[in-house]
């Protein structure tokens, strides 16, 4: 499998992450690399291997249905670039 | 089944919904902050639905609990082995940059779930899965001429996202699904199912076929938060989809709008893109794992189902299915009928429930929640009906009085005398009176007319300021009249 | 005793002095203060906070005199820049967080305060963790505080991602050091500066509160200059958490008491596939030595194999890209952090993460962000989580007939600044060793065994059971006796 410059392009837009086409022709070749280096996984029998999603074994705990946190918009908006009136805002979105 | 006629032919409109009901829990999903509606902007976010650098989610044993009752509800497979994923999207209400959500192993598999169609028909509608997941937080539009405002109190509450199978087939169908589920929901006490406030939106799926044809490509028409607008966007869509197809065009897969004030269904702008959810396990979490003991625990406390209870109400009250069907919608009224209902004559119940009650309470804009006129005063008056105390005529003269003050029937009856008068002589004395002020009629009934005897009944009840028992009159005067 | 000789002692001697009242908690801080700030050009830390080290060493001394004192009552350490303070700047070395003030505090710094430990600044990393040279920072570079002995104007790093926190507690700058270990990130720099990392079992300590990397990986950890000081502060910072959900709920047992010195009849396993074509020869030979050592001391040793370990690297390379990718997805220029302004939400949100991030994350972004998308997650990300599973059965196979396993730490010694930034693979290769535990969540140590040719510390790394610190920490104690490495590096920076 090879990436082409309007795939990573298109990666790059999904991740939301404006890059300069120098840093995009860039990156063509370095992932690519990485891309060819991982092809060494085929090489493995994973027939009815099951995948490792956490090294914990146990089940998810659950917690009691408590109101426990919150109240404190102060704290949720200490760092927002731009809040106002209670909101935090980003430019106007039309739906 | 219900066909759309086109230019070129019938088509048949294919259906499916995903709701999205808000579970009934006091704090959220995978946070300890309160669900509570209607707070100030961001004052119930933790550091936790605020996406803070380093947060945790840790998930609310209540919010696992109303899944696994609202799956047995449906009738559906609870899945003892299940996995909560991040669909990973950008969006200015979605703090972390993805939803945890459950997508190939979900809590609940498929479920079936009875509709009651106008027609008195019903059918049965599969249920495809449900799973739990994160609410979003709400984006504001219009406080700002340049900037969307966002308010993150409802990002983190928990969701049922309940899919149905695309088995619906007219917008009445998908009414019904809708009016169903949600009466289930809230008898389960899982959702209140309070679609102004937003605690039950759907999802509409449409696409329109030839009948038996494969399906078609399906438009998905987001976030529907009214029954009205359910009807109306899917009959809009129908028709835009089949006059596309008519005219020789393909549909698009796409997520539309529906535009409330215009009608019609739009491309929604800001889903336009291509979307790749990228889900995988989140690995934050670990899979939920449920213990079957308590999974049957749950099941024990399940109450009787508005399906169950209809059957029950039909088979030992003896009420019509269609009465039975109104009555068991909501959890409130099926009880107060079945109080006022309990040791009487049920049909008499649901006809003064239905009829005298549901109209004043209409009329007043109250609910059976908040109804002046108690069970237990419903039934007192039956009761005084049934022992000949007052007149069917009367006994609404009591109710008014009573949905007016509250009072129970025997105190109404006797502090304004409405107690019926049975008394022979006294009856015969006003018979008497009405012959003697009226020769003439009596002249014309003797003459063969017939019909002039009902008026004279009708005197005879306005002399008695409708006291006097109907029966009684009508036997007496027939007597009086052959003399 | 002179400021210079407070600064030599380690964590568990000062313990013992504070508690001997040789000094107080106020002098031994200042001491500290002093060599911080006199070492400005290693760039180890991000953010300094003298002030707040000196009012906290004052509280310290005032529960010392009242007979309160914690595990680490008035002991000055550094912090990484991963672990959220409360009121202090938190940066993960990444400009998207250049202006970032929590409002609360991390678990495992929350409970280092509670013990009593003093933070002396915030230490400078790989941004996000992502890096093994310490070189992504967007605060730039950390000099690693060794030097080649014939060619002391290279500039050598300090390995990475907890490159600030290696370089500090090597410069005698803090006693003691907080890192993070995702893939190596503790044992790596540990390696390269010459002190002792220790990589806990995931699930040992909280995640609450550290800035995620990779969150199936990312472990906090202690990094010092002995094994008993390791082991002390692991004792601090472990525990059970109920924020965080992948906290094992285990008793912490007291780390220290398990240094007995004693591993007569322990099994020590050396995998096969670790003898990788072109292992310089001092790190094979360095390796034999360790084994010999621990063979002098009583223990077996014998070969074992890990058949799957030439995919561990490949299969980190797609796991943790993937996670970060997620995880990184809320540093979107909204609620906290910088923001580029832009003509509509998508233009905002691409220019605050494309100014906002540097290359190497921005590289793993990409790579995560494809791995996961639709017709590539079967082939890659799914596939890499399976050979995950056969690499974590490769240990519990293993750990059937050993009791821990005996590896180098890494395959050089501290490279220069710039050798490998050109070549991002060149770079991943650097974590060949550590990579593995950290795939089956396994906890590993390294210790400095010995200097290769130029002068550099080369370290070795042990690899234990899951939630068994305790015999890693025992085994460790030996090899650390055994080598008697005492070995430091000129303070150079005091006169530049
Ligand atoms: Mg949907
Ligand atoms: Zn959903």
């Amino acid at each position: 499998m090879s990436l082409d410059k309007a795939t990573v392009t298109k990666i790059a837009h999904l991740a939301r992450m404006k890059l300069s086409e120098d840093r995009l022709d860039h990156m063509v070749g370095e992932l690519n690399n990485i891309l060819d280096w991982v092809e060494t996984l085929k090489q493995v029998d994973t027939e009815d291997v099951p995948p490792m999603t956490s090294a914990v074994r146990h089940s998810l705990r659950m917690r009691e249905d408590k109101v426990t946190d919150g109240g404190y918009v102060d704290r949720i908006l200490a760092n927002a670039p731009d809040a106002e009136d209670g909101f935090f805002t980003v430019p106007k979105v039309v739906e | 089944m219900s066909v759309i006629r086109g230019a070129t032919g019938d088509w048949e409109v294919v259906i499916g919904l995903e709701v999205h009901a808000q579970v009934i829990s006091n704090s959220k999903l995978f946070s300890g902050s309160s669900t509570t509606f209607g707070a100030e902007p961001n004052t119930q976010v933790s550091l936790v639905d605020a996406a803070m650098p380093g947060m945790l989610p840790v998930i609310n044993r209540k919010c696992v609990e109303q899944a696994i009752r609202t799956g047995l509800g449906l009738n559906a497979r609870i899945n003892l082995y299940s996995v909560f994923d991040r669909k990973n999207y950008f969006y200015a209400d979605l703090p972390q940059g993805y939803q945890i959500s459950q997508y190939k192993q979900p809590i609940v598999g498929e479920g079936s779930l009875t509709i009651d169609l106008p027609d008195g028909s019903t059918r049965e509608i599969g249920i495809e899965r449900l799973h739990l997941e994160q609410d979003a937080g709400k984006s504001i539009h219009d406080l700002h001429p340049a900037k969307t405002f966002v308010d993150l109190n409802r990002s983190g509450v928990a969701l049922m996202e309940i899919v149905s199978k695309p088995d619906l087939r007219s917008a009445d169908e998908a009414s019904a699904y809708v009016t169903k589920l949600r009466s289930i929901l809230r008898y389960l006490g899982t959702c209140d199912g309070n679609m102004q406030e937003g605690s039950m939106r759907a999802d509409v799926n449409v696409s329109v076929r030839r009948p038996g044809a494969p399906y078609g490509t399906r438009c998905e028409i987001k976030n529907m938060n009214s029954m009205r607008f359910i009807r109306q966007a899917i009959e809009f869509e129908a028709r835009r989809q089949i006059d596309i197809l008519e005219d020789g065009g393909t549909i698009d897969q796409e997520t539309r709008l529906f535009d409330t004030k215009r009608g019609v269904t739009r491309t929604m702008r800001s889903k336009e893109e291509a979307h790749d959810y990228r889900y995988f396990p989140d690995p934050d979490l670990l899979p939920l794992e449920l213990d079957p003991a308590w999974v049957e625990e749950i099941r024990a406390t399940l109450p009787e189902l508005p399906d169950a209870k209809r059957e029950r109400f039909i088979r030992e009250y003896g009420i019509k299915p269609y009465d039975a069907g109104v009555l068991v919608s909501e959890q409130i009224s099926a009880d107060f009928f079945e109080a006022v209902a309990r040791g009487r004559d049920g049909k008499l119940a649901a006809n003064w429930v239905m009829g005298e009650l549901f109209g004043a309470l209409n009329k007043a804009g109250r609910s059976i929640a908040d109804s002046p006129v108690s069970a237990e005063n419903l039934g007192g008056l039956i009761d005084r009906i049934a022992d000949n105390t007052i007149s069917g005529r009367i006994a609404k003269q009591v109710f008014e009085e009573m949905f007016e003050t509250g009072a129970d029937a025997d105190t109404i009856i006797e502090e304004k005398g409405l107690r019926q008068v049975t008394d022979t002589g006294a009856i015969a004395e006003l018979v008497d009176q009405v012959i003697r002020d009226n020769p003439d009629k009596i002249a014309e009934i003797k003459a063969g007319k017939e019909k002039l005897k009902g008026w004279f009944v009708g005197q005879v009840m306005k002399a008695s300021k409708g006291k006097a028992n109907p029966q009684m009159v009508n036997q007496i005067l027939a007597e009086k009249l052959k003399d | 005793m002179s400021t210079a000789d407070l600064t030599e002692l380690g964590l568990a001697e000062a313990r013992d002095g504070l508690k001997a009242g040789d000094f107080s908690a106020r002098e031994l801080v200042d001491a500290h203060i002093e060599a911080m700030e006199a070492a400005q050009v290693l760039n180890a830390f991000i953010t300094e906070t003298p002030d707040l080290a000196r009012e906290r060493a004052a509280a310290a001394d005032k529960r010392i005199a009242a007979g309160e004192a914690g595990l680490l009552e008035g002991l000055p350490i550094g912090i990484k820049d991963l672990f959220c303070t409360d009121g202090v700047r938190t940066t993960a070395g990444s400009r998207i967080l250049d202006n970032f003030i929590p409002v609360y505090e991390s678990t495992v710094t929350a409970k280092l305060r509670e013990a009593g430990a003093v933070m002396l600044g915030k230490l400078n990393l790989d941004e996000f963790a992502m890096g093994s040279s310490n070189e992504t920072s967007y605060f730039g570079p950390v000099r690693n505080p060794w030097r080649r002995a014939g060619d002391p104007a290279a500039e050598l790093v300090p390995g990475g991602s907890s490159g600030g926190s290696a370089a500090a507690v090597a410069a005698r700058l803090a006693l003691a050091a907080t890192g993070t270990d995702t893939g190596g990130s503790i044992r790596q720099p540990a390696a390269f500066t010459g002190i002792v990392g220790l990589k806990p079992t995931y699930g040992r300590c909280s995640r609450w509160g550290i800035i995620a990397f990779a969150s199936s990986l990312d472990q906090a950890g202690p990094m010092g200059r002995s094994v008993r000081d390791v082991a002390l502060m692991l004792r601090a910072m472990a525990g059970f958490d109920e924020k965080d959900s992948t906290s094992v709920d285990a008793p912490v047992p007291d780390y220290e008491a398990a240094l007995t010195g004693d591993v007569r009849g322990l099994k020590v396993g050396v995998p096969v596939e670790y003898r990788a074509d072109g292992m310089p020869e001092e790190i094979s030979a360095l390796w034999q030595q360790g084994m010999e050592w621990l063979r002098a001391a009583g223990a077996e040793v014998r070969e074992i194999s890990l058949p799957h370990t030439k995919y561990a690297l490949p299969t980190y390379y797609i796991v943790a890209p993937a996670e970060a990718s997620s995880n990184l997805a809320r540093y979107d220029g909204v609620r906290y952090g910088h923001r580029e302004d832009g003509g509509n939400l998508i233009e905002m949100y691409e220019n605050t993460r494309g100014s906002g991030f540097g290359d190497e994350v921005q590289r793993r972004i990409m790579i995560g962000t494809y791995v996961l998308s639709a017709g590539y997650y079967d082939a890659y990300y799914l596939k890499a989580q399976k050979v995950r599973t056969l690499i974590a059965r490769d240990f519990s196979d293993a750990f059937g007939d050993v009791d821990v396993i005996l590896t180098p730490t890494a395959p050089s010694a501290a490279f220069a600044r710039g050798e490998k930034t050109d070549d991002p693979l060149s770079m991943y290769l650097n974590d060949v060793f550590t990579v593995p535990a950290s795939l089956a969540g396994l906890p590993g140590i390294s210790l400095p065994c010995g200097l290769n040719g130029e002068g550099l510390p080369l370290g070795l790394q042990l690899i234990g059971r899951a939630f068994d610190e305790e015999t890693v920490l025992r085994v460790a104690g030996v090899l650390e006796e055994a080598a008697a490495f005492d070995a430091r590096p000129a303070q150079w920076w005091r006169e530049a």
